[in-house]
């Protein structure tokens, strides 16, 4: 019973953290290398469309809008919206929408960083190869930060398994409804402390392999 | 070759010009050597002919081609009469020795077989036919600075710019980089800049010499006869540290 409870708790939770983390870190690599593209006067920042609306300072402030909320206000506050993308507001499914938004502007910072800690000497290098401002980033950019980027969507993920258990306290499934409704308003300490191990496992587990990851494809050392 | 015809150009907020009215030329197949201390104008003068950084007046041309005046795609293509070789190597540190020497062919569209012949061919040039398939950060700095110079010569430039080469590097690979520098100079006919403000490394290579300070060129001439009879004050005080080194 108690496994069982457990189990599909956890799938939810994967579902959750799995759906949401896949959109918001291919919309994050969007973001992110927008923020860095527009910014950088060897890149793009003098680009004609970039001079009457700057996009980088544009995605800043979306991202910092998305940033400056608290996940449950978010969650809250885009109810309307989540209703029209899942059909609904409650549920695994109506908790990714929030998820995801909650996580873009998140791996947005993360994977800006990690390209802006690419070294200058060898960024310039390319553009006096001449690399096209798009080589820089896609061949050069990111191929170097790619041990750094690996570790930031690690990070991403994790935030993903905490904000997931925060949705499950709003009716949203996982293994934060479970502790909720089983462990705390039924007094049910077993599966309090079973869905706290389990939280912990999977953390443990999504932190080992990405930092196996980083380190697999890591030529530096 | 090499032309830089009145060349100035002065940073933002700069009260004295980075580089002030500069001209020389270097003829084809010349090494040519331009020392000056730090903050002379060096590096300004290597951003201007990179095309990283735009001059103000003047014009700079290389191979012919007049690319001051180039921006986007039509500096880019420039570009590749232009080789260079830097004093921090700025490989790619995720990619092979060869993946790093076939990266300005990959960019210029060179198919991947023929980038990769040409990658190993450069790299058994340059005496590393071993490391082929090493990552940088499993070779040496001197063995790095091979890599560099097999890439820079990719796209077989017309001229090969030195930035400060040998900074980075022990004496002994200093030579043996300067060595290969003049070997490449005579087999492949390519003209040669090198930028230091290492007297010495001009000494033994440079068949000219120009002494830049305060943005502007002070000496310019066969590097012999600059040498034997130093006029400016910064020159008198760089050949006094010869003896040291």
């Amino acid at each position: 019973m108690l496994a069982r409870l457990i189990w599909s708790a956890l799938l939810e939770t994967l579902l959750m953290v799995g759906a949401a983390g896949a959109v918001s870190i291919v919309l994050g690599v969007v973001a992110g290398a927008g923020l860095v593209f527009f910014s950088d006067p060897a890149l793009g920042r003098d680009w004609p469309v970039n001079r009457r609306l700057r996009l980088d300072q544009v995605l800043s402030a979306i991202v910092n809008v998305g940033r400056s909320l608290p996940f449950l206000v978010l969650m809250v506050a885009i109810i309307p919206f989540t209703r029209m993308v899942a059909g609904t507001s409650i549920g695994t499914k109506a908790a990714i929408v929030p998820l995801t938004l909650g996580a873009i502007p998140f791996a947005a910072r993360v994977v800006e960083s990690s390209l802006r800690e690419v070294d200058r000497g060898v960024v310039e290098a390319a553009l006096v190869m001449g690399a096209s401002p798009g080589q820089v980033v896609a061949k050069v950019m990111f191929p170097e930060a790619l041990p750094s980027l690996v570790l930031g969507f690690t990070l991403t993920l994790v935030s993903l398994v905490n904000f997931s258990a925060m949705a499950g306290a709003v009716g949203g499934g996982g293994l934060g409804d479970l502790a909720i409704r089983y462990g705390y308003q039924r007094f049910r300490t077993d599966v309090m402390l079973a869905t706290v191990a389990v939280l912990i496992v999977l953390v443990q587990l999504l932190q080992w392999a990405g930092q196996a990851l980083s380190s697999a494809v890591d030529r530096r050392r | 070759m090499i032309i830089f015809d009145n060349v100035t150009k002065k940073y933002r907020g700069m009260s004295a010009p980075a580089l002030d009215r500069v001209s020389f030329t270097v003829d084809a197949g010349a090494i040519c050597g331009v020392v000056g201390l730090s903050g002379a104008g060096k590096s300004t003068l290597i951003r201007c002919m990179t095309g990283l950084e735009r001059v103000d007046a003047g014009s700079i041309s290389i191979g012919g081609v007049n690319v001051s005046g180039l921006r986007g795609a039509q500096l880019r293509t420039a570009q590749r009469n232009l080789g260079v070789v830097f004093q921090h190597f700025n490989l790619l540190s995720q990619r092979t020795a060869l993946q790093n020497v076939m990266f300005p062919l990959e960019i210029a569209g060179v198919a991947h077989g023929e980038a990769c012949d040409r990658a190993r061919e450069l790299l058994d040039i340059v005496g590393l036919s071993d490391k082929v398939n090493s990552y940088p950060s499993k070779m040496s700095g001197g063995q790095q600075q091979r890599v560099g110079i097999a890439r820079a010569l990719a796209t077989n430039p017309k001229v090969l710019l030195c930035d400060e080469f040998t900074s980075a590097l022990d004496p002994i690979n200093s030579k043996s980089i300067l060595e290969l520098i003049k070997s490449l100079n005579a087999d492949l006919g390519v003209t040669v800049l090198i930028v230091t403000h290492q007297l010495s490394i001009a000494q033994q290579s440079c068949d000219r010499l120009i002494v830049i300070d305060e943005g502007q060129i002070v000496e310019y001439g066969p590097a012999q006869t600059v040498l034997a009879s130093p006029k400016s004050r910064i020159l008198r005080a760089m050949v006094t540290t010869l003896t040291w080194s």
